[in-house]
């Protein structure tokens, strides 16, 4: 038995037939081929999976795709390109805010939804808000200091558009 | 450009930041099918029947296997290490269970589908009918008279024996000062962040697989599963480009990645299995497990002059990969540590319980034995009343003494050991803490210090050495060094990093040498089709001996661009001098020609010096002819509420020396990741089995992970001592951290509790354990 669900993602519509119990991101990485987003475990502790529903920081192993169904996902794909880094994104690759990068689009994506809440989180509010995942390579120091640059750079973006 | 030991963000990052890394669960392709494997949930049963056809009739189910359909089809996973002189009981491990499960994960059946959830609904409908057996977990328990065994081949579930070193007996009955105690290093759950993956395709047209597989070692994976598939080695490529982490759990040849390689032969469609968290749990490698009894022997004036170590390493069911290697030579060749004991003797019997099986998992060994030196030197600086710092200061190898042959036959190969110490201690401001720590106790608040200072075996290591301590491979490391017609150099390397950086240090060495821009270097490696041979990433080898082997290569391709520069400049090749990219005639700097050029008349060859060859390239096998003995002190201050039991972690200075240091800004990340995981197993980590062989930590709901909010931000810092016989220096930086933390964050805990009297805290230092210890000193006991 199947549905048929749309979702925008990264920008497009995408309908694809699921079944009820297809999580979020199977629908992303099995329907749509967009395996940037990762799956660490079975349990929603990892975070690797994270990305934005309705630009809000979401596990998408812990959402079906039916209930997703015309809301927009953003995941690692759509937030920038290697011409065109997201701020998180230059800023986790300057801060070697990664390792082996499997958990990192999951982490990036936590950072910006925290980033979205408070614009300039303190070290301890990083901290707490990276509780939803785990990082096993880097003891998660340069993550911080991550967060921390991309807090700059995207007041500096802000800025610089505010002025344009 | 310099580009050694200067900071250089990472080559591997834009495509792994744009989530364009591809890692073996995102290989996709036509026709693929998925399969799932169902697993014992018992630890000890026979296997009266299976019955899979409720599975086979399933929707979308291709095929079903079970050890039977197995048999003569595909052979059994192999262990790779066997030490020798151990009587070592070597049982293969059948890729699916016969007739006997030995362990909760063992697998039993294989189901293949169209989906991957058709695959894993269908291993539900598999009847399986179990005579339970009577099972054991703990490796002493294992051992004694009675009970139950694993292996019929196996008495007493001795796996093997293994002992090194000697100790007269008058160095204990005549001491002034004998500690003993006994130390459970807790089993511990790799959990890289990916969990393990394969994806095969077999070509019956040509006979060729090719076996993408989330490994640490592709070629070491390639050479055992040619024999396991019994299929030519030429015949299998195996390819393992972006691995999400390893920590040892990814070296093992396993059943699953066989598994699914025979499928994808037997049904001539490409195959993907990919293992779930709770999986891994049960059927990925698990590391330390041991029950260590030691005895050290001392003088009242600091000197510690012998140590006697006995350790039972629960091995699990099966002797995994390399696992015999981690309890016998990684860990008890390194039991004296930093200090200078006169005689040393360790005494490791490898046993066999109805659990996963262990292998190596980060420092594989030295944390083991870090931890057990480093906690009795703080117990015998109690025993004699002296500082612990002293008592390392006083044993310490001198800085003059090196080369130092230890007790146990190493030779430690360059250190200042003093210097590293001592930088800890002025970073930490040992004494201000020690004031401030008297005063704090006389308001009720218990902060403790704690101390180590390590030296580990890395960069394994001399082929000559594995031979003789029984690793069925050799060590060395390849490089092939691939200079393009345009000067742009595509760097191929036998290791294989999975999150450690070397696309950018390795990058950075050749760039380095042949004065080119770092963008100009590309560094290939984890594919067995595209390098000849490699031995893979493990034992913090890579850059030790994987970077010594590209050093060696760039000089030959520089020593034959010599000789076609100094052709083309009317020079003796001995005039020639090469700097920052260009070949000049010495005292005539004006008369040179750019690395780039030289290297398009290498393949023009419209005149090239007689005896030379068109085209460059060059290749090095680089043997190590010692290992590399990383240092270094890390000290930990730390908060216990004393109401709780809760540890708070204030301080953590690091002070390592690797030699010299390529990239300090991915040295930096390799400390910082390894402390983590070293005060992991301190404070948090640990699986636990029930009596009967259950995991009941079983998944992440169940285990304690590190999490970023437990830690302050770390104080670290590096020493340069080179090691002195590799081209390069550098000695190996990935295991320091989980080596150094955890004895560090538990003599700091038993610092803080002194008022109470407590010396011992069993691992993980779990809030209610470090509360009832409190409990017992308050009470008196």
């Amino acid at each position: 038995m199947t549905t048929e669900v749309t979702i925008f993602v990264n920008g497009a519509e995408q309908t694809r037939a699921v079944e009820p119990r297809t999580l979020l991101v199977e629908f992303l990485r099995e329907g749509l081929g967009l395996t940037g987003t990762h799956v660490g475990c079975d349990t929603s502790q990892c975070g690797a999976c994270t990305v934005l529903l309705d630009g809000k920081a979401v596990k998408s192993c812990t959402v079906l795709a039916v209930q997703a169904a015309g809301q927009h996902v953003t995941t690692v794909e759509g937030i920038g390109s290697v011409e065109a880094l997201h701020p998180v994104q230059a800023a986790f690759w300057e801060k070697h805010g990664l390792q082996c990068g499997f958990c990192t689009p999951g982490v990036m994506m936590t950072a910006i939804g925290l980033l979205q809440e408070r614009p300039q989180p303190s070290e301890g509010e990083i901290r707490s808000a990276l509780d939803g995942v785990i990082c096993r390579c880097t003891g998660y120091q340069n993550i911080v200091r991550a967060v921390q640059d991309a807090a700059v750079r995207m007041a500096a973006r802000d800025a610089q558009t505010a002025s344009d | 450009m310099q580009l050694i030991g200067v900071p250089q963000k990472r080559v591997e990052d834009p495509r792994l930041i744009t989530g364009r890394g591809r890692y073996t669960e995102d290989v996709r392709l036509p026709g693929m099918l998925h399969a799932a494997i169902l697993r014992s949930p018992r630890a000890h049963a026979r296997i009266q029947e299976i019955d899979v056809a409720a599975a086979q009739a399933a929707d979308g189910v291709v095929a079903v296997y079970t050890g039977r359909d197995l048999a003569g089809k595909l052979g059994p996973i192999p262990t790779a290490w066997l030490p020798p002189d151990s009587d070592i009981k070597a049982t293969a491990h059948p890729a699916l269970a016969v007739d006997t499960v030995r362990y909760v994960g063992d697998g039993v059946a294989m189901v293949v589908a169209e989906s991957a959830a058709a695959a894993r609904d269908a291993i539900d409908r598999i009847k399986v009918r179990y005579e339970p057996m009577a099972a054991v977990v703990d490796q002493a328990q294992a051992m004694a008279e009675g009970a139950p065994l694993v292996h019929e081949d196996a008495p007493g579930n001795v796996a093997f024996h293994w002992k090194a070193g000697t100790v007269p007996e008058e160095a204990f009955t005549g001491a002034e000062v004998v500690v003993r105690r006994t130390f459970r290093q807790q089993r511990l759950i790799p959990n890289p962040m990916e969990p393990r993956a394969a994806v095969a395709q077999y070509d019956p047209s040509t006979g060729d697989l090719t076996l993408w597989a989330t490994s640490q070692n592709p070629h070491i994976h390639r050479v055992l599963l040619s024999s396991v598939l019994g299929i030519p080695e030429h015949r299998l490529r195996v390819v393992s480009v972006d691995v999400g982490g390893g920590f040892g759990s990814k070296i093992a040849c396993y059943p699953d990645e066989a598994l699914t390689a025979y499928a994808a032969m037997a049904l001539g469609r490409p195959v993907k299995w990919a293992e779930t968290r709770v999986e891994h749990f049960q059927a990925t490698t698990h590391g330390r497990d041991m029950v260590i009894d030691v005895e050290l022997a001392g003088r009242r004036d600091g000197t510690m002059t012998a140590i006697r170590v006995k350790n039972l390493a629960n091995m699990g069911a099966y002797l995994s990969t390399a696992a015999p290697g981690v309890p016998t030579i990684l860990f008890g060749l390194i039991v004296t540590g930093a200090y200078t004991f006169q005689h040393a003797a360790v005494d490791v019997y490898g046993v066999f319980t109805h659990t996963t099986p262990t292998d190596a998992y980060r420092g594989a060994g030295r944390p083991e034995a870090t931890y057990l030196v480093e906690r009795m030197v703080d117990l015998f600086a109690g025993e004699i009343g002296m500082d612990p710092i002293e008592v390392r200061r006083r044993n310490l190898v001198r800085p003059e003494a090196f080369p130092y042959q230890s007790a146990l036959g190493l030779t430690y190969d360059s250190g200042n050991y003093q210097r590293a110490l001592d930088q800890a201690l002025e970073t930490v401001g040992y004494e201000e803490i020690r004031r401030e720590q008297a005063a704090l106790r006389q308001k009720g608040r218990y902060i403790g210090i704690g101390c180590t200072s390590y030296v580990e075996i890395s960069g394994l290591g001399p082929s000559e050495v594995a031979g003789a301590v029984g690793f069925q491979g050799g060590l060395w490391e390849s490089a092939n060094i691939r200079v393009h017609p345009s000067g742009k150099v595509t760097v191929f390397t036998g290791g294989s990093p999975h999150g450690q950086g070397e696309e950018t240090t390795f990058a950075q060495i050749v760039a380095d040498r042949f004065g080119v821009p770092l963008a100009d270097v590309e560094v290939v490696h984890g594919d067995t089709a595209r390098i000849a041979m490699g031995w893979g990433t493990y034992g913090s080898r890579t850059t030790a001996v994987g970077g010594s082997a590209i050093a060696v290569a760039a000089d030959r391709v520089i020593d034959k661009a010599r000789k076609i520069a100094a052709h083309m400049l009317e020079a003796a090749e001995e005039d020639i001098e090469f700097r920052a990219g260009r070949f000049a005639v010495r005292g005539a700097p004006e008369r040179a020609q750019t690395f780039q050029a030289v290297t398009l008349q290498a393949y023009l060859a419209w005149n090239l010096p007689e005896g030379v060859e068109p085209a460059l390239e060059a290749a090095a096998y680089y043997n190590p002819s010692n290992f590399t003995f990383p240092f270094g002190t890390h000290i930990a201050v730390v908060e216990v509420d004393a109401e709780t039991g809760d540890v708070q972690l204030l301080r953590y200075v690091a002070v390592d020396d690797c030699g010299k240091v390529i990239n300090p800004l991915i040295a930096e990340g390799q400390v910082h990741g390894g402390i983590v995981q070293g005060i992991g197993q301190a404070l948090w980590e640990g699986a636990v089995y029930s009596a009967d062989g259950q995991l009941l930590t079983g998944s992440l709901l169940d285990y304690a992970m590190p999490k970023a909010r437990f830690f302050p931000a770390f104080e670290t810092a590096f020493t340069e001592t080179p090691a002195p016989h590799n081209p390069i220096g550098a000695k190996g930086i990935g295991e320091t951290g989980t080596i150094a933390a955890t004895p560090t964050i538990v003599n700091a805990v038993v610092d803080a509790l002194q008022p109470f009297g407590v010396q011992d805290l069993a691992m993980p230092l779990w809030p209610e354990r470090v509360h009832q210890a409190i409990q017992a000193g308050r009470n008196g006991r």
